[in-house]
């Protein structure tokens, strides 16, 4: 049999579209798998001479999905940047905004992406596996409420910046609006019935999905043992918004802890000429090429990465589902990629709970929203860092005696990932084509691997067609086309 | 064609997937498009043979909805190819309207994009400089990319474009106006004129409800991090710069709802060449009218200069369809 | 390569009805020598050259644009002028940002008697905009 190459075209999100190449051995098994990135915007550079009070709303276009975790970031290192610390009430509803941007993200992901592959299946019709499908299986009462709680999320967004997407919030030393008593009780009802979403959610998950997964969820092919990384509080409780970056290794152990201010220390990213996005590393560990162990420098972010990277949860309902999670793989750090869908439903709950908290807070319709940055003429530097949805998300800007904007460096939670993510899809892509057979159902359970990360792509564009479309050319060793796939 | 179903194709260009996450913002009424429309694509994926989308006959397709910018060769003949298989094509957002924020990378060259992105910036250790090839051999496998253009361009300066719904990302007013276009298209065949912009014919001062001043004069700027904006009162009369009187309306003022300034996601206004040259004549006609005789050239010269980037302030989304839309470089 | 084409820029002058054009008018009549490098569009006031125009007629062709405006405080409409200086010091920053020079935009204040003062001006932007060379290559 002669060698063949196989092209997967799927269009993932990180800034733009994504492709997958497969090379398989002239027996048919997999040689080496290649995921590019085929897109390049330019934001460091385009961001250089702007405004540095510019730089909230314009790194917020760097993704559509999640322009509030760019949004806050880079408020951080403007606080930073101006020298100047948020009021207590600012950061307080900085941490309730940011709160709504992880229910609505998580539901997106989880109800509109990925759900069809485990409610529906994974060998149904591609025109059957999406969100209709969904509700077909579901039904159109819980559809319904899928739909409602998303809203939600984004409707906090909206009372708070505006615009549910792109919202406009975030100022050095604070935010530009407070919040009334109205809007108060309205983010409060809001929260009490996300709590109880959630834990529908996550019952959903554990009753019906989990045993029927269990067997792919636990499968070899979608494990990868590397180090993980996240933001935690003093107590080693995850953070959304603020805190320490620990990293664990890949047998649980802390492996470092350091204030973002000293992450050139840690993290290093490569260049490959196949691709437009750089890989991550850890630094002291170095490059050891796409593999995942504990001598090399790969690292991985994101809910998994979170939890993984932390010890448990500062609510109470969340606490519990975290230690449910670690009864069940019965060890620490769970290496199973499926396992993100989990972790990413237990923070839904403790974003919910955290939500009702913040607007049970006496200080939160505090008029206190801001603290004026004292002139100084001088260049400065800041960095900022978060916990955006999929990942740790870092900015660091230097600013001129103008406040004019020097320097940028962006590390985005998808180029973190973006090293085990194609990790992920050779090993999965091994253990699944055998023999040269390739097929939608085999492309799709690749699929499956990278998406469980939800690589940031505008998620509901996967909710019609309910699937990545991908094309598939098996070209001979001379290049010759002799078969050609599409799961759509 | 009376009450059959459309076929819808979605589509991205170079994008951040707001746009994608508006038309989710329909909610239930997602399910109203579902019932007139078959979303035939959305997303496709192409590699770079294109037989997916070739599979169409020409005018196959009845809509075709299209954001993000055009920033690179594939961008361009999938935008073509869309054109000639589609009875209506759409320019959804901001991006596809005008270039959108990622066409500031018009104000800088490849290079420079490339030299900062994969060498400059603090985290990448790159001592040899790679930089991603268009084709390159890795282990005896080839391995191609789009070739990146280094400059954005908005979808009419590619293809001929139907309609256009601006805004970033575009209001759920708009979005809700273009599923009751659909639905007429698909019960009688019905369509606005062609070129009609989704929005609103007048500025977004003209849908802001604060208080504005009836002669304007600024005698200070102000940058948004400075002073405390009260809320009930324009922003540009408080000395802040909104682009509320150069940009169009039709998204409620928003931003200024969040008491933050208008950035001008909506494109010009209707008639105006250029959204930029616009606010910047609103802008310089106001400040320090009132003082002339106090000012001195320097004086003058001084609280101008606090507008410190007037192209990312006054072009922020529309810089490609500009009259002057790239950096210009002069023999030097 | 030293070109035996000398090159010749091309200016688009907006002049003031009440100043700058009756000042060419005297320029004309008084057969003063200038460089012929010039066409001469009539506004009624300098505060009508809209930036638009600035950037239109570079983009159309123009090396360099050219602005005759009434002394400060000599405006048929008060403040017009003024307002023309301000557009004039913002559009040179926008005109640099986008990479061209801001030397490309003249503002000149020349009254209706002051005939010479343009024939020189005139002739002092053609000597600039020469060693800056054409704006589109």
């Amino acid at each position: 049999m002669a060698k063949q190459r196989i092209t997967i075209s799927p269009i993932t999100r990180l800034e733009g579209h994504g492709r997958i190449e497969l090379f398989l051995d002239s027996k048919g098994s997999l040689e080496n798998a290649y995921f590019q990135v085929p897109e390049l915007r330019g934001f460091e550079r385009f961001c250089v001479g702007r405004l540095a009070e510019d730089m909230p709303v314009l790194t917020s276009r760097i993704c559509g999905v999640c322009p509030e975790s760019h949004h806050l970031c880079s408020t951080k290192a403007l606080d930073k940047l101006f020298k100047v610390e948020p009021t207590r009430v600012a950061k307080k509803l900085r941490e309730l905004f940011y709160s709504a941007y992880y229910i609505y993200d998580h539901i997106l992901h989880f109800y509109i992406l990925a759900s069809p592959d485990f409610v529906v299946g994974l060998d149904a019709k591609p025109e059957e596996r999406n969100i209709l499908g969904v509700i077909k299986k579901v039904g159109l009462e819980v559809a319904k409420e899928v739909i409602k709680h998303r809203a939600y999320g984004q409707r906090v967004l909206e009372i708070l910046g505006g615009k549910t997407i792109h919202p406009t919030f975030g100022l050095p030393g604070g935010v530009s609006k407070g919040l009334n008593e109205e809007e108060r009780a309205e983010i409060e009802k809001i929260a009490s019935s996300c709590i109880e979403f959630a834990k529908f959610s996550i019952a959903l998950w554990k009753d019906k999905l989990l045993p029927a997964y269990k067997e792919l969820i636990l499968n070899d092919g979608y494990k990868l043992e590397t180090y993980y990384m996240g933001l935690v509080d003093e107590s080693n409780k995850i953070n959304f918004y603020d805190g320490k970056i620990r990293v664990v290794s890949p047998d649980n152990k802390e492996y470092a802890k350091f204030e973002v201010d000293n992450y050139l220390e840690h993290i290093a990213e490569r260049v490959e000429p196949w691709s437009y996005c750089k890989f991550p590393y850890l630094k002291k560990l170095g490059w050891k090429g796409l593999e995942a162990s504990k001598d090399s420098g790969i690292y991985r972010v994101g809910p998994l990465a979170r939890v993984n990277a932390s010890e448990g949860f500062a609510t109470k309902l969340a606490n519990e589902e975290y230690k449910k999670f670690y009864e069940f793989f019965n060890c620490k750090p769970v290496h199973n990629t499926l396992a993100y869908h989990w972790a990413r439903l237990i923070e839904i709950l403790y974003a919910a709970e955290r939500l009702l908290e913040l607007t049970q807070d006496k200080e939160i319709t505090g008029k206190e929203i801001r603290t004026y940055p004292k002139s100084e003429e001088k260049e400065s530097e800041g960095i900022g860092v978060i916990e955006a949805a999929r990942g740790t998300l870092i900015h660091h800007y230097v600013a001129d005696e103008n406040k004019l904007i020097k320097k940028v460096n962006l590390i985005v939670a998808t180029t973190h990932n973006h090293a085990p993510i194609s990790i992920s899809i050779k090993e999965a892509a091994k253990s699944l084509i055998k023999e040269g057979k390739v097929d939608k159902g085999i492309l799709n359970k690749i699929e499956v691997a990278f998406r469980a990360y939800d690589p940031c792509f505008a998620c509901a564009t996967h909710a019609l067609p309910g699937h990545l479309p991908l094309v598939v050319n098996v070209y001979n060793a001379n290049k010759k086309l002799i078969r050609k796939i599409a799961n759509f | 064609m009376k009450n059959k179903k459309l076929k819808i194709a979605i589509y991205w260009f170079g994008s951040c997937g707001g746009c994608e996450v508006a038309l989710v913002e329909l909610n239930e009424k997602i399910l109203e498009l579902a019932e007139i429309a078959d979303i035939v694509l959305w997303p496709v994926a192409l590699d770079f043979k294109y037989e997916d989308l070739e599979k169409f006959k020409a005018q196959e397709i009845d809509i075709s909805l299209i954001n993000g910018c055009i920033a690179n060769f594939e961008n361009e003949q999938i935008a073509k190819m869309l054109r000639e298989k589609s009875k209506v094509l759409i320019a959804y957002g901001s991006c596809a309207c005008f270039g959108g924020i990622p066409g500031l990378v018009n104000l800088a060259t490849k290079e420079e994009v490339y030299k900062i992105a994969y060498s400059e910036t603090p985290s990448t250790i790159n001592p040899k400089f790679t930089t991603p090839q268009q084709s390159y051999k890795a282990d005896a496998h080839e391995l191609e990319l789009p070739e990146f253009y280094g400059y954005s361009r908005a979808l009419h300066q590619v293809v001929e474009v139907d309609y256009f719904v601006p805004g970033c990302a575009p209001p759920i007013e708009s979005t809700e106006k273009l599923l009751e276009i659909a639905k007429e298209f698909a019960a009688k065949g019905a369509l606005p004129p062609k070129g009609t912009v989704i929005g609103s014919e007048k500025s977004v001062c003209d849908e802001c409800e604060r208080e504005k001043a009836e002669k304007k004069s600024i005698s200070k700027i102000y940058r948004i991090y400075e002073k405390e904006a009260d809320p009930k009162k324009c922003l540009l009369d408080q000395g802040i710069i909104c682009m509320g009187p150069a940009t169009r309306g039709g998204c409620k003022a928003r931003c200024l709802n969040a008491n933050q300034p208008c950035i001008g996601c909506m494109g010009a206004l209707p008639e105006a060449l250029d959204q930029g040259a616009k606010m910047l004549s609103a802008l310089a006609s106001i400040i320090g009218i009132e003082e002339e005789k106090a000012l001195s050239e320097e004086d003058l010269k001084k609280i101008i200069d606090k507008v410190a980037d007037p192209a990312g302030s006054f072009y922020k989304f529309s810089l490609p369809v500009g009259i002057i839309s790239r950096k210009h470089t002069e023999k030097k | 390569m030293a070109s035996v084409d000398k090159f010749e820029p091309k200016i688009l002058a907006f002049l003031c009805n009440w100043c700058a054009y009756a000042g060419a008018d005297l320029a004309g009549v008084s057969r003063m020598q200038y460089p012929p490098n010039i066409r001469a569009i009539r506004v009624m006031c300098s505060a009508r050259v809209d930036p638009v125009f600035v950037l239109e007629a570079l983009k159309r062709g123009a090396d360099g644009v050219f602005i005759g405006a009434c002394h400060p405080g000599d405006c048929h409409y008060q403040t017009g002028n003024y307002k023309t200086v301000r557009r004039v010091i913002l559009m040179r920053k926008l005109l640099e940002q986008l990479g061209v020079d801001g030397k490309r935009l003249r503002l000149e204040f020349i009254s209706a008697s002051e005939g010479k003062k343009f024939a020189s001006a005139v002739e002092d932007f053609v000597k600039e905009l020469r060693e800056l060379g054409p704006f589109k290559k």
